[in-house]
């Protein structure tokens, strides 16, 4: 892709992807996602409480985090056209120019192959299944279908970002029981009122760019309702592992605590009119009789369980790795 | 308002400018596959170490 660097009087023509810095193919990678899913990762490695050698738990949670990697940069790839729509992703590389979407495919494949054949090579070709599956997931069926197709793309692509844990515990010990599994339906169930929130105070991006979030395809009221009925769902399942034997006393604490925070908070956004202002269902606007306190509090209700569902998660594996690192375990109390 | 560049002197600049981002493209590169190489040794050494360590 090329651009016209001003320069006056006369124009010098550039191509902007000669000037494109290794820096600029990292973003591809998406790092704030591969630090999650580093964390969650390492908290699944060593929640299995497993022997595993140092450095090769530090090689599965590294090939865990170039899986991410690229599907990143697949992703990145293949929603160009729909990042150069919204305001917070038209700065990424291919649809600002700094890189080409071709590069960004290339760096995508090259990293996934690299990253499963490694870790199954180094580790276990267990793990390094459930990675391609996670990457094939993410960059196949949600990338190219769920996301353009169904108000359920977030629900149903968020196994994608869900599965890290499983595969970290699976790196550790060869196979993945029901543990592993809790914490991702942790992530899963977890995703849906994460996502959705932010979506209330982004609608009008989303509806420009033709995503079919929910709140542009169903409303945000329905949407509000949506947050809430899986976040009912989803403090339960994050209290589940204290009745398994996965988590301790401290995750217990900040399960049962955080969950109420995120529980009364959802009540909010539910009890507001988030997104309602910016609902493109409604042709006519008078039909939502938003103030502009209203919509400032809607907004507001919404961004704090967006905030806080991140912090809530972080706490929650903070937790069991805390717990995994100092050997503390909710048996040790009982005995 | 800055005096007008002229067009060498654009072109100039914008070449430097390539050839840093190219080397710095380069170098990362480089030490990207230098990192991998000596991460297949060690996890290579200590694969065999465990098994010599423990052959049966």
């Amino acid at each position: 892709m090329s651009k016209t660097l001003a320069m006056t009087p006369e124009t010098v023509s550039v191509d902007t992807t000669e000037t494109a810095r290794w820096q600029d193919y990292f973003q591809l990678m998406k790092p704030r996602v591969m630090s999650l899913v580093v964390f969650t990762g390492l908290t699944g490695l060593l929640a299995a409480r497993a022997p595993i050698h140092p450095f090769l738990g530090a090689i599965a949670v590294l090939c865990i985090a170039v899986g991410a990697g690229a599907s990143g940069a697949l992703n990145m790839w293949y929603d160009a056209d729909i990042d150069r729509q919204m305001r917070r992703t038209r700065g990424r590389p291919v649809p600002s120019g700094k890189v080409k979407g071709e590069e960004a495919a290339a760096l995508g494949v090259v990293l996934g192959l690299l990253s499963v054949m490694f870790l199954g090579f180094a580790i276990n070709w267990f793990a390094a299944g459930l990675l391609a599956f996670t990457i094939v997931f993410y960059a196949v069926v949600y990338t190219m279908w769920l996301k353009r197709w169904t108000a359920q793309n977030i629900v149903i692509g968020g196994l994608a970002g869900a599965l890290p844990p499983a595969i970290g515990w699976a790196a550790a010990t060869g196979h993945a029981p029901l543990n592993a599994w809790l914490m991702v339906a942790i992530i899963f169930f977890w995703t849906p009122p994460h996502f959705w929130a932010l979506s209330l105070y982004v609608t009008t991006d989303y509806a420009k760019a033709g995503v079919p979030m929910l709140p542009v395809v169903k409303g945000a009221k329905e949407t509000r309702k949506q947050i809430l009925i899986y976040s009912l769902i989803l403090i339960p399942i994050c209290l589940s592992p204290v009745l398994t034997g996965l988590g301790g006393p401290l995750y217990l604490a900040v399960a049962a605590l955080g969950g109420a925070v995120f529980l009364i908070l959802a009540a909010r956004v539910f009890a507001s009119k988030a997104g309602d202002a910016a609902d493109p269902r409604v042709a006519d606007r008078a039909l939502y009789d938003v103030t502009e306190d209203e919509k400032a509090a809607g907004s507001k209700a919404a961004r704090n369980l967006f905030a806080f569902s991140i912090l809530y998660l972080f706490a929650l594996f903070a937790a069991l790795l805390g717990e995994a690192v100092t050997g503390l375990h909710p048996l040790e109390l009982l005995k | 308002m800055n005096p007008p560049l002229d067009k060498d002197a654009a072109q100039a600049a914008a070449q430097a400018a390539a050839k840093k981002a190219r080397d710095g493209r380069n170098i990362a590169l480089g030490l990207g596959l230098v990192a991998f190489v000596i991460l297949v040794f060690v996890v290579t050494l200590v694969r065999l170490g465990g098994n010599v360590a423990h052959p049966h």
